[in-house]
């Protein structure tokens, strides 16, 4: 044993860069939804960039250490107090055998990514370490953590303290959070004024966001180009015969509330969907509390690959600096 | 059919095979799939086939998507030459109809539902011109169903229907999905039947419920040790109307490891299927039941 978890805070979890290979039966990737803040923290505190961290929503868990280690957190500014004392986000800090970890009040973002060198230690399942609570798989039992919980450390070199990524290399997303997406899939479901509509309304996000998808509300309802259904799909103008679903599809039942699918995503159903957030953006969906606005913004191929580049650019500069 | 391509974001390929559902549409994304299986394209990380479409995922870092889009419409042409035969099992799923359980979950959700005077049974019964609850389990459970997607979440799976497309059942999913659907519910949307892998959200109609687990992320259950999911594209179903001493039966032969599904392997010819329904799907009972 190394951790021992006195408060679990609201939804933490064991994630790593997750589990692909499964989609085909339904077993999503899972793994951080800011894989960049997660790269970030492993990196700070000595870590392979890919080791499992905890990723805490809203709220930090309270975790006593049994062993001596050096911890990072990154993502979310949710500051790290050890023994009650503060320390400084995206900074490897020491805790010591006996001391406490815990949290004060999230100030920016959603989802703060705890690294502990050495990394956390829970059984590999189906090649990765990551939670996926919905199916019961990997992580901590396959669930969130709760009070009582022992987790262990992996075995690796600690780096020293002090490490510290600067903010000019962070990533958080603006206000309004601009989602860059590309057009497709069924786009062509709506009429072409829905389609300005879309992209012009400023949505916000609602309650209903999690691992699993992020649901937007606010911006006006769409219209469907008139069609006969499909046999098979349903009668609804926003059914389709069921398909799979993309990481960062956004589909819209009933063509009111947008639903962008996140690394717990399901990984397919019956309705249609207006195109994919980029993958670089991805990471920013995982910093959104509810309620913030959103603006979906259309994008080409060509434009989602620089971006992805650019992501990688930044990624490159914190490698580089340890 | 015409094939339709899109890109998902910058990371996946999209095919719909064809618009609406059909076998032959199911195995002409079957064909395709297995073909980009076996050409080991460098980059491809993940093959998902499903009803009447397929998706493949890639890393844009190791090939192109333009390029990606390219490979996928030779292969596209070569798969068309395939036959649409499989060798595959015949699997006996045990229903209990009108549970408990769904009953209860249905009725807190009836404002979400299309007729929140019935339930989704009669309902779909209704719109399906079947003889009540009785005609609705008769024409539910009488012919076998193809598994043509498992997805959604793990291992559930999208049944279609083996019978001519005038009997079909057919129903509209939920007007809002609920957030709750109990664990291993027998549900239906459009044309598809499924089974609830897990406990979660759903949109689909539920009309009973299987006491047969048919995933387990533990691998404890005797039939689930190989692997953790039961169910793989291909596979066809025949549903067994249970009462509920049989249901509770059950429960308790698959905890004690005592419980095995009837599971036969079967051949199936889609250009046979389409010649003779009947008769097919008499060979697989026959086949399923030793006679």
């Amino acid at each position: 044993m190394a951790i021992k978890v006195v408060k679990p805070g609201l939804s933490t979890t064991v994630q790593d860069l997750g589990r692909p290979g499964y989609y085909n039966i339904g077993i999503p990737i899972s793994g951080g939804m800011d894989r960049f803040a997660l790269r970030a923290a492993n990196m700070l505190v000595g870590n392979r960039e890919g080791l499992a961290v905890l990723e805490a929503v809203f709220m930090g868990p309270e975790l006593e250490f049994t062993e001596d280690a050096t911890v990072a957190v990154t993502g979310a500014e949710l500051p790290p107090k050890v023994n009650g004392e503060l320390r400084s986000t995206w900074t490897s800090f020491k805790v010591k055998k006996g001391q406490s970890l815990s949290f004060d009040f999230l100030k920016k973002g959603a989802r703060a990514y705890i690294a502990v060198s050495g990394g956390i230690d829970v059984p590999v399942v189906l090649g990765s370490r990551s939670t996926y609570t919905l199916g019961a798989l990997g992580g901590h039992e396959g669930r969130k953590l709760a009070a009582g919980d022992k987790l262990k450390i992996g075995k690796g070199r600690a780096a020293k303290e002090g490490r510290r990524i600067s903010e000019m290399l962070h990533r958080m997303p603006g206000t309004p959070a601009q989602l860059r997406m590309i057009p497709g899939l069924y786009w062509h479901r709506i009429t072409a004024e829905a389609s300005q509509h879309f992209l012009a309304d400023t949505w916000k996000v609602a309650p209903e966001a999690d691992r699993i998808g992020y649901r937007f509300k606010g911006g006006r309802a769409l219209d469907f180009v008139p069609r006969t259904p499909p046999f098979g799909a349903g009668s609804d103008p926003s059914n389709i015969v069921d398909a799979c679903y993309p990481y960062g599809s956004i589909q819209i039942p009933s063509g009111t509330e947008p639903i962008v699918l996140h690394r717990d995503a399901v990984s397919g159903g019956g309705y249609f969907m207006v195109g994919a957030v980029i993958s670089a953006d991805m990471d920013l969906i995982g910093q959104l509390q509810p309620h913030t606005p959103a603006q979906f913004v259309s994008v080409t191929m060509a434009q989602a690959l620089k971006a992805r580049r650019d992501r990688h650019k930044l990624l490159n500069k914190i490698r580089d600096a340890f | 059919m015409k094939t339709r391509y899109s890109y998902g974001g910058d990371e996946h390929i999209f095919v719909e095979c064809a618009e609406e559902m059909s076998l032959e549409a199911f195995f002409k994304s079957l064909s395709i799939t297995n073909a980009v299986k076996r050409a080991k394209i460098k980059g491809v990380t993940e093959i998902c086939p499903a009803n009447a479409s397929f998706q493949i995922k890639f890393d844009p870092d190791v090939i192109k998507p333009v390029d990606m889009l390219k490979e996928l419409k030779v292969i596209e042409k070569a798969a068309a030459k395939t036959k649409s035969t499989l060798k595959t099992r015949i699997i006996e799923i045990p229903v209990l109809y009108n549970d408990p359980w769904t009953h209860e979950t249905l009725m807190r959700f009836r404002e979400r539902h299309q007729d929140p005077t019935s339930t989704d049974i009669e309902y779909t019964a209704r719109i399906n011109n079947l003889a009540g609850v009785d005609g609705f389990i008769e024409a539910h459970s009488g012919a076998p169903w193809f598994v043509s997607m498992v997805g959604f979440v793990a291992g559930l799976p999208f049944l279609y229907q083996m019978v001519d497309r005038q009997r079909q059942i057919q129903s509209p999913k939920y007007l809002r999905p609920r957030t709750d659907t109990p664990k291993l519910t027998v549900g239906h949307g459009g044309c598809f039947g499924c089974i609830y892998s897990v406990r979660g959200a759903g949109g689909y109609q539920m009309f009973g419920i299987t006491p047969m687990p048919i995933y387990d992320p533990n691998q404890k259950i005797k039939y689930l040790r190989d692997f953790m999911c039961l169910f793989k594209p291909g596979d066809i179903v025949k549903w067994k109307p249970i009462a509920r001493a049989e249901y509770d039966a059950t429960v308790i032969a698959v905890e004690k490891g005592k419980f095995s599904p009837r599971i036969k392997d079967v051949s199936f010819s889609l250009a046979e299927f389409q010649k003779d329904i009947d008769g097919t799907n008499k060979k697989l009972m026959g086949a399923l039941y030793g006679h």
